[in-house]
């Protein structure tokens, strides 16, 4: 049985995870609340003895806040865009590749490609597939030197090339360029879970909707997708979870500007708000932001759950 | 029923049904291949085209009608990208990060997932409940209160600041205790009949059969290194320790309007190359590991 000698070794196995965990996890969860908690609270001044009262000012100031609405605009919008995108682009590739032999194995491996890459320096490359070069500014007196090669792509099948992402470029472009660029990220994740999961249904339940001359979009509908359904839940979540954490992406495109050159901050996320408070010592704004993040990802999350219980088939 | 139609069926009639259907089997088939390749395509392009872009000269990239392959192959890019973004100080500084942050959460996870695993103590299925219960908490919220505490110890601009907080990884421990977990207990009652040491049992029979799950973690928090961007610039942002991807977007601020993009695009396949060969050779583990988390790095 559990003797305090046998007590005593585990707790010295754990000592040094709890140790840092301590400091870097559970004592920032409660700081982090505390700071939430204080009116105007700011690191820097409580170094210098300020003291703050307890309120719920932080949030308040917050929602009123023009640019956090804004940043909680570009993130939902990113989400409700790309999360739908990814997941069923992502579904038809993993049927696509399930159904094939031939060439399944290299196209599997090109499909995850994109996972292994860093989000800055790729995004760095689609900047300058989209971007402009020249003095492009709208005006009369503008130069395109080269279009990008997305541009280039579009005059070739007779389009008007778009500002994308340049100096007067429309917020719809912007938007347009980032769920391009996020679904291309988020892709590989969701194919590889969802071909799993096509792998690990039972070959029978096809073998007998065939025998029942069932046609392929009935079987698709009644046969794959229940029987998918956890792995569809589980991409849907943690495409959630990261669509709300969005913000390196944006860098990547954009520089630390976040935004074209003449609207700095436009795409600014709730993560790239956060940082923004930090940085100008504004702790209690930015932990009543991260707490607001929170509860949007648990409400979701939550929200996910619940949906799935009612319909996925486990 | 069906038997019945078979029968009023001439032969004739049943070989164009069994015709139509090879068409229609064929076109389907035909157009997953198209699907599937052009998605493919689509996928590969932005890599072709930061290495074409990474070729030309300026005016070449500059051109109004691109081209698809460099008329003249300037390899010199790459140099003038290496000293630009100083990219051996970033990749030395990365990989120190990076080795000695694995080695030591490595140790750290293996102990406390063999305690969760094989060890009994009061509180343990709680403790581990409340483990898992921090992986729901978005890391910026750990963040904010983690700035404080390293500006407090004077940790700023330092390796360890770049280490220490992030040594523990609450699904590292989790993924290891499920593999450990796999492991007949039988085998550890053995060794303790036969007076084998729990360090030495954990060392000679435990990691070995873990070891795949290891390695996934291994490379993982490498490429977590590489990829790191926003706690190395909140913390470590001197030219003596600022990490690739930091350095990266540093040197290269620029990303609209007039660009000097085929040396950017250099520096950019320069800072991916590593990754592409740890994905060419450990795919296998990489896939493991990430079919598992739903988490980038």
């Amino acid at each position: 049985m559990v003797n305090s000698k046998h007590q005593w070794k585990a707790w010295i196995y754990l000592a040094p995870a709890i140790a840092v965990l301590l400091v870097f996890t559970v004592w920032p969860i409660f700081n982090t609340v505390r700071m939430a908690f204080l009116e105007n609270y700011s690191g820097l001044e409580a170094t210098n003895g300020a003291t703050f009262s307890f309120g719920v000012g932080n949030f308040v100031k917050v929602l009123k806040y023009k640019r956090f609405i804004s940043c909680l605009k570009n993130t939902m919008i990113l989400c409700v865009l790309t999360v739908p995108i990814s997941t069923i682009l992502a579904l038809l590739i993993a049927v696509g590749l399930n159904s094939i032999k031939p060439l399944q194995k290299i196209l599997q491996t090109i499909f995850f490609l994109p996972y292994v890459t860093n989000s800055i320096a790729i995004g760095m490359v689609f900047a300058a597939m989209f971007n402009i070069v020249g003095a492009f500014y709208g005006t009369e007196n503008e130069l395109i030197v080269t279009a990008g090669i997305i541009n280039n792509v579009i005059e070739f099948f007779g389009g008007t090339p778009v500002n994308w992402i340049n100096y007067g470029s429309q917020y719809s472009a912007n938007i347009a360029v980032m769920t391009v660029y996020i679904v291309w990220n988020a892709l590989p994740f969701k194919i590889l879970v969802l071909l799993g999961g096509l792998q690990s249904i039972n070959k029978q339940y096809y073998d007998a909707a065939r025998v029942d001359g069932s046609s392929r979009r009935r079987i698709f509908a009644r046969i794959t997708v229940p029987l998918l359904s956890p792995m569809l839940a589980y991409v849907v979540i943690t495409g959630f979870i990261g669509g709300f954490k969005e913000y390196t992406s944006i860098v990547g495109i954009f520089g630390e500007n976040m935004g074209p050159a003449d609207d700095a901050g436009r795409l600014n996320t709730m993560v790239g708000f956060i940082y923004d408070s930090l940085s100008t010592n504004s702790q209690g704004r930015a932990s009543a932001a991260a707490l607001i993040l929170f509860g949007i990802i648990l409400v979701v999350t939550l929200l996910n759950l619940y949906v799935s219980k009612k319909k996925v088939h486990y | 029923m069906n038997d019945v139609k078979m029968e009023t069926m001439s032969e004739k009639d049943m070989r164009r049904v069994a015709v139509r259907q090879a068409i229609v089997k064929g076109l389907v088939k035909f157009g997953v291949y198209a699907f599937l390749i052009i998605m493919a395509l689509i996928v590969l392009f932005p890599f072709y085209w930061m290495i074409n872009s990474s070729l030309k000269t300026l005016d070449e990239y500059r051109m109004s009608v691109p081209t698809f392959w460099p008329h003249k192959v300037m390899i010199s890019n790459y140099a003038s990208a290496y000293k630009t973004a100083n990219l051996g100080k970033l990749f030395v500084n990365t990989v120190i990060v990076g080795v000695v942050s694995t080695i030591l959460s490595l140790i750290i996870t293996v102990l406390s997932a063999f305690a969760f695993a094989r060890l009994e103590f009061k509180g343990k299925d709680m403790l581990f409940a409340g483990l898992l219960a921090t992986m729901m908490i978005p890391g910026e919220l750990f963040t904010i209160t983690n700035y404080g505490t390293v500006t407090q110890l004077g940790w700023t601009n330092t390796y360890t600041v770049l280490i220490v907080p992030f040594l523990v990884s609450v699904f590292y421990i989790y993924l290891l205790r499920q593999n450990f977990l796999q492991i007949p207990n039988e085998l550890y009652l053995a060794a303790k009949v036969d007076g084998t040491s729990d360090l030495k049992y954990l060392w000679r029979v435990m990691i070995p059969l873990a070891l795949p799950t290891l390695i996934s973690i291994t490379i993982l928090k490498m490429m977590g290194a590489w990829n790191s961007y926003i706690w190395p610039r909140l913390v470590a942002n001197d030219a003596a320790h600022r990490l690739i991807t930091n350095g990266l977007r540093n040197a290269f601020t620029e990303t609209t309007g007039d660009v000097n993009y085929p040396v950017q695009m250099a520096a950019v396949a320069l800072v991916s190359l590593p990754l592409f060969l740890v994905f060419v050779f450990l795919r296998k583990y990489i896939m493991q590991g990430v079919s598992r988390s739903g988490t980038k790095g």
